[in-house]
């Protein structure tokens, strides 16, 4: 990995992207983390009808070491803000954050000295799934909306564009 | 110290490593099992608890606070939000203190369509707390089947207001919508099924060896002791004290259906579980009942168009919820906004029995005791 | 026809169309009751049919005195001068209790009169009277099926003792006022808050208490709430406090930078949840 680092992308580092970004995004597994209501529409996801097995995320980690995403399901207050950072400082790289629903992503209908408006103020979130609570098939969307994003990964030093090192230099 | 230990637990005194018998740990607010977003300070000796101290307020929201700003109708969502998991009772709770505040008397229709969706809301919650009880225990069946049958409850509920979780179903004076054509039909196909699913459930854990083990004896409460804490609903009824709101004092349509109250015998958590399975079958009954003797009429009652609560007025009403005695105490001052809104949750008055009953149980044994006090954290911190 | 709620009081004084102003939807309240204004019907009823009451206009519950309800009798026969006055409202019995007797007097409903069952305690702040808060406090007798609500008026800095030795389900309720108002319980076991946290400045439920708060978020990143330019996020990397724009900014950024964005007073980062109890934080 780390020879790959330094090295422009090219034929060796993207065939090593497209396996690599494969098993990530074939097999997230969330922490379990549910704050509030939404945490009920997370556990919707894992029942029959709407199945995330499929996706390879049935498996919810409780701890956060050995977890992948953090799917911030409910309300964030300001409380409960500091032990979310601290999950998240326990989570190992590659970890993505996701925000369902509307609590977690802006506070949602609670602009209260209590709420923190939107667990973005603490952990870098990459998906927004809005909805108050989301529809399952909202979250199995956001997650999918995830998996693209991993498939972007690059291990490698993404190729300049010319035209825009000579604007930068200019 | 190790004399001073003996005195308190049953175990006897052994050698110890750093001459300290007790731990102090954090179960903390994240935690598959504490069902939200509790933290106990515990207590232990080993595996054996000797003493817990709950901390909430992880889920505080300033709802309380929120009440006061927004006029009656608008304040039906956010009673939605904090017993997430039985919307429709909260609301009803809510619109019911309303109407007594004001003086409406809901037309008969409503009030069938009310305890239609507050039955369903009940089957739905007690299905929820049995797949997560079950699950905090060690079973994984119960879960995929519970939630098989709750996602049947949440298409009737979908077809109905249209949301499967936060419903806001009700409003002051009585219904927003009636029931949409073929609701009824589809209704009663679930509830003539539903049983035979609860024989299922109960077929895979009433008589299981293990599920007896890890229940029976577990977190035995005292009736009187039940009642000087406030506690209401199954936890109570597992005790045998034979109060339920729905008949000492029948609101909605309760008072025309024909149901029994499940009782307990010894206050443990297998009797509780035993209660709310008995209580889902007599949802269904109350829920057949209520379908064939749906009446006809309006929805909603005749009210001002600006609902305004009279000068200087207050009152407390409480109706029977999924969890206990769930009641609204609203001062009306003359404007279209609450005073003061204050909601009685059966879950924060409830958790307060966790430290007496977890005394001298193991870890795990803490788990089932969370479980069965059924508790929604989105309603102990409002 | 199933009654609403069958608490309500058996004579109600009808607040009938010819009192109330006439079709005004939004206009004061009228009459002495202060009875909300309806829209006149249009047409007049035929006298022989009686129309059910949810086509009728509601009828506004009225105050009505109770000194001769058994329960008040007993109380001002067992704790004299504890009852201020009996009176009810819409089917509840209200009796307001003087702040120094309240503990007496939950004595005696629960050993003597039967109200074994704590429905709840909560508090409520008029601040335009001169004691601002109420402590109001709700019991239910089972064998009866009664239930009795209980005021006790408190100003600022007064305490009020506490029922938490007879009913132990009262412990968390009376912190929760104490966390809400102010309002300090004499005698209570761990007079500590619970739903906010450590650090928390002010009680919540205070009329003059802002919704938004006043050191946390809302309040310390007025950029962020400017209403004017609606609802603005952050910019998604976690604890980074927004650039201050001018310099007589600065200061206020900077003390809130190292406040921590929580505003409870520990370093940024927050270790305080873990080593340090809550007993005695407010």
């Amino acid at each position: 990995m780390g020879l790959m680092d330094s090295m422009e992308s090219n034929v060796l580092t993207t065939t090593y992207d497209k396996v690599f970004n494969w098993a990530r995004r074939s097999a997230i597994w969330p922490m379990q983390f549910g704050l509030a209501c939404c945490a009920i529409e997370m556990m919707a996801v894992l029942d029959p009808r709407h199945d995330m097995s499929r996706f390879g995320s049935e498996v919810f980690r409780a701890s956060p070491r050995q977890s992948d995403l953090m799917l911030v399901a409910g309300t964030v207050s300001e409380k409960m803000a500091p032990i979310i950072r601290r999950l998240w400082d326990q989570m190992p790289e590659p970890k993505w954050a996701l925000a369902m629903g509307a609590c977690a992503t802006c506070g949602g209908p609670y602009r209260t000295y209590a709420v923190t408006q939107g667990v973005d103020r603490v952990v870098p979130v990459d998906v927004y799934v809005p909805g108050c609570p989301p529809r399952p098939e909202a979250l199995l969307w956001g997650l999918m909306h995830l998996q693209r994003k991993i498939d972007r990964m690059q291990v490698g030093i993404p190729k300049a564009d010319p035209a825009k090192v000579e604007a930068a230099e200019a | 110290m190790t004399d001073a230990v003996a005195d308190e637990t049953e175990v006897a005194p052994g050698e110890t490593l750093f001459g300290v018998r007790e731990m102090e740990l954090d179960f903390g607010p994240q935690h598959p099992s504490t069902h939200g977003v509790l933290r106990l300070k515990l207590k232990i000796d080993g595996e054996r608890v000797l003493d817990c101290y709950p901390i909430i307020g992880y889920l505080h929201r300033g709802t309380e606070k929120l009440f006061e700003l927004h006029p009656f109708f608008q304040n039906v969502p956010h009673t939605d939000r904090m017993d997430y998991v039985a919307a429709a009772t909260n609301n009803l709770a809510y619109v019911g203190a309303v109407e007594k505040l004001t003086g409406i008397v809901v037309p008969p229709r409503a009030d069938y369509i009310r305890t239609l969706l507050c039955e369903l809301q009940r089957i739905s919650s007690h299905l929820l707390w049995l797949a997560t009880h079950a699950i905090d225990i060690g079973a994984m069946t119960p879960f995929f089947y519970c939630f098989r049958e709750r996602e049947q409850v949440l298409d009737l509920f979908e077809e109905y207001c249209g949301a499967r979780l936060t419903l806001n179903c009700m409003r002051p004076g009585g219904q927003p919508f009636d029931l949409p054509v073929g609701w009824v039909d589809d209704c009663r196909a679930f509830c003539e099924t539903f049983p035979s699913k609860v024989d299922e459930y109960e077929g895979l854990l009433t008589n299981n060896r293990i599920w007896k083990q890890r229940t029976v004896g577990i977190g035995v409460l005292d009736p009187d002791r039940a009642l000087e804490y406030g506690i209401s609903g199954p936890m109570l009824r597992g005790s045998g004290v034979d109060w339920d709101l729905r008949k000492a004092r029948p609101y909605a349509a309760y008072a025309e259906v024909d149901f029994e109250v499940p009782l307990g015998k010894n206050g443990d958590t297998y009797d509780r579980y035993l209660v709310r399975v008995a209580e889902m079958r007599q949802s269904a009954k109350i829920i057949l009942q209520c379908l064939d003797q749906l009446p006809d009429g309006p929805i909603m009652a005749k009210k001002p168009r600006v609902l305004k609560a009279p000068k200087d007025s207050e009152v407390y009403y409480s109706i029977e919820g999924p969890k206990g005695e769930i009641g609204f105490y609203i001062v009306g001052d003359g404007t279209t906004n609450p005073y003061r809104c204050h909601v009685r949750a059966p879950s924060f008055i409830t958790l307060q029995v966790l430290p007496e009953l977890c005394k001298n149980h193991l870890l795990a044994d803490l788990v089932a005791l969370i479980g069965t006090t059924d508790i929604v954290l989105g309603e102990v911190d409002r | 026809m199933s009654e609403q709620d069958q608490d309500k009081p058996p004579e109600e004084v009808p607040v009938s169309e010819p009192e109330s102003s006439p079709s005004e939807p939004e206009g004061s309240p009228s009459g002495p009751e202060g009875s909300p204004t309806v829209e006149a019907a249009a047409e007049p009823e035929p006298p022989k049919e009686e129309k059910p009451p949810w086509l009728l206009n509601p009828q506004v519950p009225q105050w009505q005195d109770e000194d001769d309800d058994p329960t008040a009798v007993s109380l001002r026969t067992s704790c004299p001068g504890a009852v201020l006055s009996a009176r009810s409202f819409a089917g509840d019995l209200i009796l307001v209790i003087r702040r120094e007797q309240i503990a007496e007097v939950a004595e005696c409903l629960k050993n003597e009169l039967g109200f074994g069952y704590m429905v709840d305690i909560a508090g409520a702040d008029y601040p335009d009277r001169e004691e601002r808060f109420e402590v109001v406090y709700h019991f239910y007798a089972h064998s009866e099926e009664k239930r009795i609500r209980l005021k006790v008026s408190t100003a600022d800095g007064t305490s009020v003792p506490t029922v938490s030795h007879l009913w132990p389900g009262a412990n968390w309720p009376e912190r929760e006022v104490f966390d809400m108002y102010g309002i300090r319980f004499e005698g209570h076991p761990d007079m500590t808050r619970i739903l906010t946290w450590e650090g928390f400045n002010g009680h919540p439920l205070r009329k003059e208490f802002p919704v938004e708060g006043i050191d946390t978020g809302a309040a310390i990143y007025p950029e962020y709430y400017d209403q004017s330019q609606g609802p603005i996020s952050g910019d998604g990397t976690g604890w980074k406090v927004p650039e201050p724009p001018e310099e007589p900014v600065a200061e206020e950024a900077e003390e809130a930078e190292e406040e921590g964005p929580q505003g409870d007073g520990s370093p940024a980062g927050g270790p305080a949840e873990n080593g340090a109890t809550t007993d005695g934080a407010s």
